[in-house]
């Protein structure tokens, strides 16, 4: 058996296990549903109210994409400033520290209060959660391009641009990849976050409902839903991570394609 | 050997052959008034198609000369003449090569040594339209001439050390350059591999005859590959000492152990020592 095919059978061995444990347990502490629904039991709660769980899955699903598109919209602008100019740098951290130290929690109530309860905070909040992950590694890889190939572009001729283009901002791709993977999951949070306080739709809502109407099981539905989404925009990124910037980690594959 | 060097006397303008002239540059650093001299006032003129080694001892502002020529750096006070026009105007095209290979790592050896083919006027007009094609000739032709042909399509970090110095010295030369710059560029190499690039290095300059101006710490590299070697004092430098070297080429490894070339080289270590012990006694 190929080292590779060891490694994801003790993966997935792993997640069996984590559910088997769960379930065994709660049956032998005899732990009420209330508190602790069996794993099986929320797989059933899933599979029954699917299609009434489906529109709420995609309306966090858009709302966390369109935040996330524009928080790395807004990263990648801020981290590129940043990252080539010093003074950029220096008059704009401050500012993106002190803001990014922001609980986000406290910011959801001011967005529903500007622009009211729904899709618009929920899409705000993604936006401010993920952001600043991208600002600090668009910078750092930037700001990692090696003096001496910058003197040899300089004396070619080379202007900003040519540099930033051609070096810098192929340099920063595995920087901003493993940023994405982070800002992503960010993402979540803070569309879900602003969906439990403010919105009448969205996987966030149905659980703040669900927990309210002691409906236990269906919140814990909920979060297998949030983990699901999570790992499937994870892996989506890893992917196009591993297409992108192969030559970061030195792979074999890579090399001969 | 002879002393002085045969470089005629005149005004650049009516002299298209010097390439490089620096007239009492001077450079230092700091906040005026607090200011740390790097460069005293030097003077250094290199005739088009001279290989001239500077040498001298550590944080001499061997790296200044270079920088100032390259113009990365403008002098303090005095003037850098390149191609017969101030520098920064970019009269002459330049081509870089450090210690320090900087391949870029998300780019074939092929495409990394077409890099300036991509910035480069009048190249890059026609960058897109020639990279599969003229370029890519133009690259394994260099590539060829330092036996590097077979690793076109490699990654830089399937390559040895030496084997991204060629590649290096070949990304300073695609783009025809008539002064070439080079930092210590076998610095970091083992002396065998090092030996062979000095081969490597002479019919290089013998094909094309590109000026050069070539840092060194190695004097013996310094014998092998000038035309003309010139000494600095300790910091804040200045040059010392100018001398041609008339070995005739092509040189060999082996003519570094005749009698002549050890000669040259203990004289020009003893005025690097000489330098060194002057700045010791002036520090103390």
């Amino acid at each position: 058996m190929s080292y590779d095919l060891r490694r994801r059978l003790w993966a997935a061995l792993l997640i069996l296990g984590f559910f088997a444990a769960w379930e065994i347990l709660c049956l032998v502490l005899q732990v009420s549903d209330l508190v602790l629904p069996r794993p099986t039991q929320v797989f059933a709660t899933l599979a029954a109210r699917f299609g009434i769980l489906l529109p709420h899955v995609m309306q966090t699903l858009w709302t966390t994409m369109i935040g996330f598109v524009l928080g790395v919209t807004v990263g990648v602008v801020i981290g590129a400033a940043i990252g080539v100019s010093r003074t950029a740098y220096d008059t704009v951290y401050p500012l993106l520290i002190g803001f990014s130290s922001i609980p986000k929690v406290a910011v959801v109530p001011i967005f529903v209060l500007w622009f009211g309860s729904g899709a618009t905070p929920a899409i705000l909040t993604a936006l401010a959660m993920c952001f600043f992950p991208i600002v600090v590694n668009i910078a750092t890889g930037l700001a990692t391009t090696e003096p001496e190939l910058e003197d040899v572009l300089k004396s070619l001729g080379a202007s900003r641009l040519d540099i930033l283009w051609n070096v810098g901002l192929p340099r920063t791709m595995p920087f901003f990849f493993a940023s994405l993977k982070i800002a992503v999951t960010f993402a979540f949070v803070g569309s879900v976050l602003s969906e439990t306080v403010a919105s009448n739709k969205g996987i966030g809502n149905v659980m703040m409902t669900a927990s309210s109407n002691f409906d236990v099981p269906l919140v814990f539905a909920g979060l297998f839903l949030l983990a699901a989404l999570g790992i499937l925009l994870y892996v989506a990124f890893s992917l196009v991570e591993a297409r992108v910037t192969g030559w970061a980690t030195r792979r074999q594959g890579f090399a001969s394609a | 050997m002879s002393r002085s060097h045969a470089i005629p006397q005149g005004h650049p303008s009516i002299a298209p052959s010097i390439a490089v002239e620096l007239s009492q540059a001077a450079v230092s650093f700091g906040k005026p008034g607090k200011t740390v001299a790097a460069l005293q006032e030097t003077n250094l003129r290199i005739a088009a198609g001279e290989f001239v080694a500077l040498v001298g001892p550590s944080g001499c502002g061997k790296s200044t000369i270079l920088r100032l020529t390259a113009g990365l750096l403008n002098p303090t006070r005095g003037a850098v003449i390149v191609g017969g026009r101030e520098v920064g105007a970019k009269a002459l095209r330049i081509g870089m090569a450090f210690q320090n290979p900087t391949m870029l790592p998300w780019l074939t050896i092929e495409r990394n040594v077409m890099l300036p083919l991509k910035i480069v006027r009048p190249f890059r007009s026609d960058y897109r339209a020639k990279r599969r094609t003229e370029f890519r000739d133009r690259v394994h032709a260099l590539l060829a001439d330092v036996g590097l042909d077979k690793f076109a399509n490699h990654y830089p970090w399937q390559l040895s050390g030496g084997m991204l110095q060629r590649a290096n010295l070949c990304r300073a030369l695609i783009h025809e350059p008539s002064l070439l710059l080079l930092d210590e560029p076998f610095g970091a190499l083992d002396q065998f591999t090092r030996e062979e690039l000095w081969g490597t290095m002479q019919s290089l300059w013998l094909k094309r005859k590109p000026t050069v101006l070539l840092i060194t710490h190695d004097l013996k590299e310094a014998g092998f590959l000038a035309s003309r070697i010139c000494v600095m004092s300790a910091r804040p430098g200045r040059i010392i000492d100018d001398s041609a070297v008339d070995f005739p080429r092509p040189r060999t490894v082996d003519m570094t152990f005749d009698a002549d070339f050890v000669a040259l080289n203990q004289r020009l270590r003893d005025l690097i020592i000489d330098a060194r012990s002057d700045a010791a006694i002036q520090g103390a």
